[in-house]
């Protein structure tokens, strides 16, 4: 059988992954919730990590793949730290929406 | 490479000594351990050297570098000694997060290899992101650590995507393999589309404009030791790493990338200086003081290789001021709910030792002469004039002398109100004044003969 990604072709994907990006990308500028914005970066990333494994494929090359088991490793954790974040945030105000955090101005 | 190692079992080190209640001997024994990773770091001066598939280099200027965020860590740790007495039974993961942060910077600036670059970077964003929201119960410290975390992973995946891209167009994360394809092939349009995005994302990590607005509200709601660290540490680290990757891509790059990056630096100094004037916060002034420092380290890169060693200058009389000017604000505003100038009053009568060193501390970052940050301004600007940015000097001269107006307000403020509450009383603190003290003279030395560090390279 041929290779999928020589039917498809490298642009094809390219052009996913950069909507993608760009849908993590408004998601973190437009929606409110902290929820949702976690949500964004993760689509973000995860654009990344298709791009990551397209190219990968497209070159021969097993290193695009390998750097997308750590950029999911790297993703966890820092989702981890996000959601601690989030629950001292909900502690103390009883809220996640992002606009009622306005205590710091100058 | 032992150095590496050596910080990475020291980080453990102090979890296991959590476990057997050893809180005690944590700090002495991390500070004895950073002068062994100083120690073995120092021993690899002279050797070129690369790690697992070139993953981890050492040269000279790694070395260099490396000394530079140790000595600085060895401060900050020295420094949350007394800045966690309150909370003495966390001391311990607080203590191993400054050393795993250290690991960060390590990684960002002796990779070979993009893969370690992103990790190193995400190392040193991670144990920031818990850093500054680290005061719980704080709903400032929280949101600092919201607004940092929504914001610096943003910039990761700018940085992640771009490097994506940069493999689409090489084949490969290696630095010297980039370099060979990106010399001798024609490169695909996303190459250059790549390395802006690492730009966007590495713009967001040194806070210059236009991503720079996180800055002043992650610095004033975060502890003041955690902005300590993000101002000094994690701002050299980012500027450094952000270096070394200019180096490598910017002769692939179009030739009118360099004044792109003229502008920005210009755009930032402008922003950072104007936007300090009217700031009566010490940590959102020291925040906007850092966004014009990011401005003018930035010049390094539209620089180039030659200017490596007036950056690493520039740097270390950047970071060593700030760690004196943040001892002496730790001192001032150990407890108080907010960190105002107005807090400072009178404090020359109380503390003149103190009071001057913060002066001689702000003064350096202003640029008087004698002080080292001077001459690391004097470098940088000589050597941008040698290669013809005009417009990047002019402003940058202009725009240090405003910053002179903010810097003096804050010394104004400390030596002639006399009328000071009569009731301040300042505890006694003897981590804080050492610190101050050490860095500051530190400061002095290589103020007088900048030659000890422009001759290491």
């Amino acid at each position: 059988m041929e290779n999928v990604l020589q039917q498809i072709g490298i642009d094809q994907y390219i052009y996913l992954a950069i909507l993608l990006f760009c849908i993590g990308a408004f998601g973190i500028l437009y929606r409110r919730n902290a929820i949702v914005m976690f949500m964004s970066i993760e689509i973000m990333l995860n654009a990344a990590n298709l791009l990551l494994v397209a190219f990968s494929t497209y070159h021969e090359d097993a290193n695009g793949q390998v750097f997308v088991f750590f950029t999911m490793a790297v993703a966890a954790a820092e989702v981890a730290i996000g959601l601690a974040i989030l629950v001292a945030i909900y502690r103390n105000i009883g809220s996640i929406d992002i606009d009622k955090l306005k205590k710091l101005k100058g | 490479m032992s150095t590496l190692i050596a910080l990475a079992s020291l980080a453990v080190l102090i979890l296991v000594l959590e476990i057997f209640n050893l809180r005690k001997t944590i700090v002495p024994l991390t500070l004895v351990g950073l002068l062994v990773a100083l120690g073995l770091n120092i021993c690899d001066f002279n050797s070129i050297d690369s790690f697992y598939n070139n993953m981890i280099v050492v040269n000279k200027s790694t070395v260099l570098f490396n000394s530079l965020f140790i000595v600085l860590t060895f401060f900050i740790v020295a420094l949350g000694q007394s800045f966690y007495k309150e909370q003495y039974d966390k001391i311990s993961d607080y203590t191993s997060l400054k050393i795993f942060l250290l690991i960060g910077a390590y990684c960002m600036i002796s990779f070979g290899n993009l893969v370690m670059f992103f990790l190193g970077l995400e190392i040193l964003s991670i144990t920031l992101y818990i850093l500054a929201g680290s005061d719980r119960t704080n709903i400032k410290s929280n949101e600092a650590g919201m607004k940092y975390f929504l914001m610096g992973s943003f910039a990761s995946g700018f940085i992640l995507f771009g490097i994506a891209l940069i493999y689409g167009a090489t084949a490969s994360f290696d630095l010297d393999q980039i370099v060979l394809a990106s010399t001798q092939l024609a490169m695909p349009k996303w190459f250059t589309v790549g390395f802006t995005l690492m730009l966007v994302g590495l713009l967001f990590k040194i806070a210059a404009f236009p991503f720079h607005f996180w800055a002043p509200d992650v610095y004033q709601g975060s502890p003041l030791l955690t902005t300590t660290t993000m101002s000094t540490l994690a701002k050299v680290a980012a500027v450094a790493a952000f270096y070394k990757l200019s180096v490598v891509f910017f002769p692939a790059m179009p030739t009118n990338f360099v004044n792109l990056i003229a502008f920005l630096i210009v755009a930032t100094l402008i922003i950072g200086n104007i936007m300090a004037l009217k700031q009566n916060n010490i940590k959102r002034l020291m925040a906007y003081s850092g966004i014009s420092h990011a401005g003018f380290m930035l010049m390094a890169i539209l620089l180039g290789k030659t200017a490596e060693p007036y950056l690493f200058y520039y740097m270390t009389a950047y970071a060593i001021a700030g760690i004196a000017a943040f001892s002496v604000i730790l001192y001032v505003c150990q407890d108080k709910k907010e960190e105002l100038v107005i807090h400072f009053r009178g404090f020359a009568k109380h503390k003149p030792v103190l009071a001057v060193t913060l002066s001689l501390a702000l003064l350096s970052m202003a640029g008087i002469p004698i002080l080292a940050g001077f001459f690391g301004k004097l470098f940088l600007f000589t050597e941008a004039l040698k290669q013809g940015f005009y417009i990047t000097v002019i402003t940058a001269v202009i725009t240090s002398i405003i910053s002179i107006y903010y810097y003096i307000k804050v010394i104004i403020v400390m030596f002639t109100y006399k009328n000071a509450d009569a009731n301040t009383v300042y505890q006694k603190n003897f981590m804080y004044s050492a610190v101050a003290v050490a860095a500051i003279i530190i400061n002095l030395v290589i103020g007088f003969c900048p030659s000890i560090i422009i001759d290491l390279f």
